[in-house]
């Protein structure tokens, strides 16, 4: 393996089994507490699939970061078992686990050069001299630093930092690469660029990758699947298009992107859609995991899905009258607050073109598809 | 903008830097007249004081209040013969006048420094003054000392007739004039001052390792614990600096002597069948001075550590490096300029010690300090004790220089 250059990475490993081939990660029942009482995460099953990129997203406390950091070696589950590669790693020190981490404020070593840096993990993994230093120029040039070698990092642009942090994670070749906020100290534009660069990188070698954020737009960009976490429990995990268009609770729809969150009753189902009545007595069609009848139901609406009532929505399932409260222009889109079902408030996000002529204290018909109004219990 | 002012930045207007300087100027001198007090304060108090006691390391006043007369007679005096009649004429003048204003005793000492023999020779003929008869003085001289006859003992004299003196500075080093002026080593049952040197040096160093070896791991421990701990912690580190350096060093006096708590503990759990001697050696000076300096080498240390992220450690581990390994090469090089700043701070603040070693160390034990207070305080000796004192002074200023070459100055965090 460690021969191996960075650019063959490890897809040309013979699978031992197909569950194993399938499987990098998997944590089964695990919990985690520090003072015994409260739990930080919350019996957490979790599969990674090899060559797949898992962003873990939620506020802080949320338990992410606890959870990479068991994966890591740095923290012990309390209870429960971690599986690298089929293998259960709960006890085995951070150095030997063969899993390229990449800090938050990157700790890169102040007192060695960018080269001695990224060659580091190289000298306990015997390879020195030579293939040392032509793996450490392949590292580099991967991550666009070629020549940069003998700076110390203190000489280095944040974005550059990061880079040097990217390459001493991978140049090993580890099973796997964690990620802890690794873009949080750069600017909006730069970090932009590197999500998509470390998106390129990790498709381009099959890297298996998780990573933790609490930028929902950055976990949305970037990755293959994402889980939610909340109070120490994954509230969802889900392709990014399914976790913003099919929340399953109200965590869900509110922590991705904006949302409308308007309580409701059900009053009945139709061709297993639910129709609900709203405080006014509009009844809506809507979909969601929320099954029969519950006290506390809610439907989940987002902004850019409620549109002008026009030909285009012809085949929209519900129309909502609504009278508009004020108008917030921003470039290409339109922000409509308006006053619906009542005296309930609902936020509308409109194409500039269609909400120019819309005047505060005028009466709109909106209307939306039954599939973008989301029926959540909690 | 415009191509040009893109790629070089116009030229600045003629006395854009002198304006600059006006507008600055007030704001410069607030500070300084902030900071005068403080300034003035140290040069009257410190710099001062000390400027003026080290050139008593070369001030020469004796010979020239009290042998005026005999001054000049020597002027033309070859050296090598036994001076004229005229000097002893002189010389039996000026110690006239000396013994009338009291001054003999001081010039037999000063003297004496340089001739064994010279305070009783000039007391003596004081004291037969008023028996000299009529005619020819140097012989009476010779009859009360045939030294007197020596062109040595008048060397002396004429050496020393000159308002600065290289004596004290070339003691201090081991080093002599003899009769004709050469520089030479003075004799080995003399040379004491280059073996108080090498001492002071070597128990300064003793020490700081030992603070180093100590504190090291502590400032360890302090830097990891929870916070609540570490403010605990850190009290015990900074209480010994609370206290007086007189209280805990005669603490360690009731520890070390020989009927001490460490004898009377060490003789209840029979580790030892005899009392062993604590007191007045190498190892209780070191270990009383390794308690006292404890503090100065943690403190730089610790908030050298504590500015190293917790991320340091954690990557190197994650990167293959067990945990020796990741402490030995990514962690302990990075507490370097606290290591730097400890060290020195204890190293030289060793190097002036004087009460410890006093009261705790046997006379193998003392350091240059104890020599230099002996000299003012017992011998009035000022010359000596500056020479001393501008040696240690010396001394110090270089290892600091060599330090801050060999560390590079940017490397040595003081808090």
């Amino acid at each position: 393996m460690n021969t191996m250059t960075l650019e063959r990475g490890r897809l040309d490993e013979a699978p031992p089994t197909a569950d194993a081939a399938e499987t990098m990660v998997a944590f089964e029942r695990v919990q985690k507490t520090y003072d015994g009482r409260t739990l930080v995460v919350e019996d957490l099953n979790l599969a990674v699939r090899r060559g797949e990129f898992l962003t873990m997203l939620g506020p802080s406390g949320s338990g992410k970061t606890t959870t990479l950091m068991m994966l890591g070696g740095f923290e012990q589950p309390t209870s429960g078992r971690i599986l690298l590669g089929g293998q259960a790693v709960e006890r085995l020190p951070p150095e030997r686990r063969d899993i390229g981490f990449v800090f938050q404020n990157y700790a890169l070593f102040p007192h060695m050069t960018v080269a001695e840096n990224v060659g580091f993990p190289l000298r306990y993994r015997g390879v020195r001299g030579a293939a040392a230093r032509r793996r450490v120029e392949e590292a580099l040039a991967m991550v666009k630093l070629t020549g940069l070698g003998e700076r110390r990092p203190a000489q280095l642009s944040g974005g550059q930092q990061q880079r040097v942090a990217l390459a001493r994670a991978m140049v090993f070749n580890p099973k796997l690469i964690l990620m802890d906020e690794p873009l949080g100290a750069l600017d909006k534009q730069l970090r932009e660029h590197m999500q998509v660069e470390i998106r390129k990188i990790q498709q381009r070698l099959g890297i298996t990758m998780v990573y933790v954020t609490h930028d929902q737009s950055e976990a949305l960009t970037m990755s293959d699947r994402i889980a939610v976490f909340h109070e120490g429990r994954i509230q969802q995990l889900s392709d990014p298009v399914a976790l913003y268009d099919r929340p399953e609770n109200r965590f869900v729809a509110d922590f991705i992107g904006d949302n409308n969150t308007l309580s409701c009753e059900l009053a009945g189902t139709e061709n297993g859609r639910s129709v609900v009545r709203m405080p006014d007595g509009t009844r809506l069609l809507a979909t969601g995991p929320s099954g029969q009848a519950r006290s506390d139901l809610t439907v989940s609406l987002r902004p850019e899905r409620i549109g002008l009532d026009s030909p285009d929505r012809k085949n929209a399932e519900n129309r909502i009258a609504a009278r508009v409260l004020d108008r917030t222009f921003l470039g290409d889109r339109v922000r409509l607050t308006l006053e619906a079902f009542g005296s309930e408030r609902l936020v509308a996000s409109v194409p500039a073109a269609e909400g120019a002529a819309i005047l505060p204290g005028s009466r709109i018909a909106m209307a939306c598809f039954a599939a973008d109004c989301r029926t959540l219990t909690r | 903008m415009t191509e040009t002012l893109s790629l070089s930045a116009p030229a600045p207007p003629a006395g854009l830097g002198a304006a600059l300087r006006r507008a600055e100027r007030p704001n410069r001198l607030r500070a300084f007249a902030l900071a005068l007090p403080a300034l003035l304060f140290l040069v009257v108090t410190f710099a001062a004081p000390i400027g003026l006691f080290l050139t008593t390391a070369v001030r020469n006043p004796e010979v020239r209040a009290v042998l005026p007369q005999t001054i000049a007679a020597l002027d033309g005096w070859d050296g090598h013969s036994t001076p004229g009649e005229e000097a002893f004429i002189a010389l039996a003048a000026d110690l006239a006048r000396a013994k009338e204003d009291n001054t003999a005793a001081a010039l037999g000492k000063r003297l004496n420094y340089e001739s064994a023999g010279m305070r009783s020779r000039i007391m003596s003929v004081v004291r037969h003054l008023g028996n000299f008869k009529d005619g020819a003085l140097a012989p009476q001289f010779a009859a009360l000392d045939p030294v007197w006859a020596s062109p040595d003992l008048w060397a002396v004299i004429k050496r020393n007739a000159s308002p600065m003196t290289p004596y004290y500075l070339l003691t201090s080093v081991d080093l002599g004039q003899d009769a004709s002026g050469g520089i030479a080593r003075v004799e080995e049952s003399q040379a004491v001052f280059l073996d108080i040197l090498g001492r002071t040096l070597w128990i300064a160093g003793l020490v700081t390792v030992a603070t180093l070896v100590l504190g090291f791991p502590t400032a360890y421990v302090v830097s990891l614990a929870p916070s609540r701990i570490a403010g605990f912690l850190l009290l015990l580190v900074l209480l010994p600096l609370w206290t007086s350096l007189l209280v805990r060093t005669t603490a360690w006096v009731v520890l070390l002597q020989t009927d001490g708590v460490i004898n009377q503990a060490l003789l209840a759990l029979g580790l030892t069948t005899e009392k062993l001697q604590l007191m007045l050696t190498r190892f209780g000076t070191v270990t009383a001075m390794t308690h006292i300096q404890l503090p100065f080498t943690i403190l730089p240390i610790l908030s050298v550590m504590k500015s190293i992220p917790e991320g340091q450690m954690r990557a190197a581990r994650s990167l293959g490096a067990p945990p020796f390994f990741a402490f030995w090469r990514v962690y302990a090089p990075q507490t370097l300029p606290g290591v730097a700043a400890g060290c020195l701070m204890t190293f030289i603040l060793s190097l002036g010690y004087y009460i410890t070693p006093a009261l705790v160390g046997g006379p193998r034990d003392q350091m240059m300090s104890n020599f230099i207070a002996t000299y003012i305080n017992r011998d009035l000796n000022w010359g000596m004790a500056a020479a001393l004192a501008g040696l240690l002074l010396v001394m110090t200023l270089s290892i600091y220089l060599a330090f801050l070459r060999l560390v590079g100055a940017e490397r040595i965090k003081l808090g």
